[in-house]
């Protein structure tokens, strides 16, 4: 996209802005806009009630209205905050989460930036995050923001290993990092997707198959986890934190903590879907292709990347109403106990079947 | 030229842009009416009590310290995974003693009681617990040759 953008313009600068606004305002806030009335017309569902309903026809204008609301709100900034660390942490948090969307390959055609370490890129940044958390906690002056940042800077750590060895893995298999690269390989038929033991073939695929499907539930219970959603909410667990380390936030700047946690939310689906559930590959033939239309197959590629990276997002919407909040120890002994030592197993027994 | 890094960085230019003037927009509508209640930290209503910077859990520290450790070995790792096949079964063997290394300082940690969240309190043989533990047991045991004996005849 940004090669077809820089022969319009011919100044490299502007265009790759231009480049890297599309994700933003084409891609992440409409999505946050859907997102967030999906989310209460879901677990409206879920709990029989009837969700959002009076502003728009059935309730879909209830987002821009608390938009417009939130523009309006005071910003209060409490006399003992630490206000240079206060302000600065919603840059942070947003700014770690929407630098990872550069590596996600929405189609073959769009992809922030074709760098080689892409995956490895993502994990790094996505640590950013931490840091703004626990700025924001610690500047807040509020016990709950800081016991919520602790615990969020603790959860976010300790599931970030069994997500790098899951990836570790799919790194040895793939012999890849970046995950344009990993889309392209699993080409042609969904049984081609890396879950499905990828591109090999014969008794090899059937062998694999059981460990592929137990690192993409590692992997995505471990991202689950580091974007704080249920059922790993303890940093903001409403009951016994009020809501954790954006506690003091209000405004504008409480809703870039909304806003990052809703792209964090699509950020783990379009991860997911690009390790293992074939990225931005159709599950069977091109429309574009058969019908010798070429340029419907990046439109067809981004919709397919869309509609699985959504499609994980309403599992994440899913599993909040259906799993209750784990105590502290318990997310602990989950992660420690059972995520690192499996991932550790997966990770060797799949460097094993890649070797042979 | 803009290297593929460099559009990283546009990208995180354009987020701090982004936070930047969504919250300058909104400090051009919104009101400013500070009060004293307000500009107090929120306690749910009550006055904030003390100090906010609490102590907290030690165990945070504990989890920080292993994930270091964690983090790094991985981190090394990564250059391995790309290109492990092309040295075959040495390349891989090398890898997995690597991590058969960090496999036996998780196991460490594991037995020590560091992976609990609330940790057991640690078992600190004293003399004084040992003699009458050792008494204790062989009274049992007596106790138990006794009934057994009896059973018998």
């Amino acid at each position: 996209m940004y090669e077809i953008i820089n022969d319009f313009i011919q100044i490299e600068i502007v265009s790759m802005f231009i480049s890297a606004a599309l994700p933003l305002f084409v891609f992440i806030l409409p999505f946050a806009l859907f997102a967030v009335l999906a989310e209460r017309k879901v677990s409206a569902f879920m709990q029989d009630r009837i969700g959002p309903n009076r502003v728009g026809y059935h309730g879909i204008l209830q987002t821009v209205a608390d938009i417009l609301k939130l523009i309006q709100k005071e910003d209060i900034v409490a006399e003992k905050n630490d206000k240079v660390l206060f302000n600065i942490a919603p840059y942070l948090v947003f700014a770690g989460s929407f630098a990872a969307f550069a590596a996600i390959p929405f189609s073959s055609k769009y992809i922030g930036s074709h760098t080689e370490v892409g995956i490895f890129y993502i994990i790094a940044i996505s640590s950013l995050v931490v840091a703004g958390i626990l700025m924001g906690g610690w500047a807040s002056n509020n016990k709950y923001s800081l016991l919520g940042a602790m615990r969020s800077a603790a959860q976010i750590i300790s599931y970030e290993i069994p997500t790098a060895l899951v990836v570790l893995a799919m790194i040895m298999f793939t012999g890849t990092m970046s995950l344009d690269a990993m889309s392209q390989q699993q080409t042609a038929y969904f049984w081609n997707w890396n879950i499905l033991g990828g591109h090999e073939t014969g008794i090899l695929k059937i062998v694999l198959t059981p460990f592929m499907i137990s690192g993409f539930l590692i992997l995505f219970t471990s991202t689950l986890a580091e974007v704080n959603r249920v059922p790993f909410d303890i940093p903001e667990a409403e009951s016994e934190l009020v809501s954790g380390f954006h506690t003091e936030y209000t405004g504008m700047k409480f809703a870039m903590f909304f806003l990052s946690e809703y792209a964090n939310m699509f950020a783990v689906g379009a991860i997911v879907t690009a390790v293992f559930l074939g990225g931005y590959q159709s599950p069977f033939g091109y429309i574009g292709n058969s019908i010798g239309v070429t340029w419907l197959v990046p439109i067809e590629q981004f919709f397919w990347f869309t509609a699985k990276g959504l499609f994980m997002v309403f599992v994440q919407m899913w599993l909040r109403w259906t799993l209750p909040r784990l105590r502290v120890d318990q997310l602990m002994t989950i992660c420690w106990k059972y995520l690192i030592p499996y991932s550790f197993l997966n990770l060797i027994v799949i460097g094993i079947i890649t070797l042979l | 030229m803009l290297t593929e890094f460099g559009k990283i960085f546009v990208f995180i230019l354009l987020a701090v842009a982004f936070v930047g003037i969504a919250i300058f927009a909104a400090k051009l509508i919104r009101p400013h009416r500070p009060t004293q209640e307000k500009l107090t930290t929120y306690e749910c209503g009550e006055n904030p009590e003390g100090t906010p910077w609490v102590q907290f859990n030690i165990r945070f520290y504990v989890v920080a310290l292993i994930f270091l450790i964690f983090d790094v070995e991985v981190v090394l790792l990564f250059p391995w995974a790309l290109t492990y096949q092309d040295y075959g079964l040495y390349g891989f063997l090398a890898g997995i003693i690597f991590l058969v290394v960090l496999g036996i300082g998780m196991a460490y940690e594991w037995q020590k009681g560091d992976l609990e969240w609330a940790r057991p309190k640690p078992n600190i043989p004293y003399l004084s617990n040992l003699i009458k533990k050792n008494t204790d047991q062989t009274s049992e045991n007596i106790i138990v040759e006794q009934t057994e004996t009896n059973q018998t005849t």
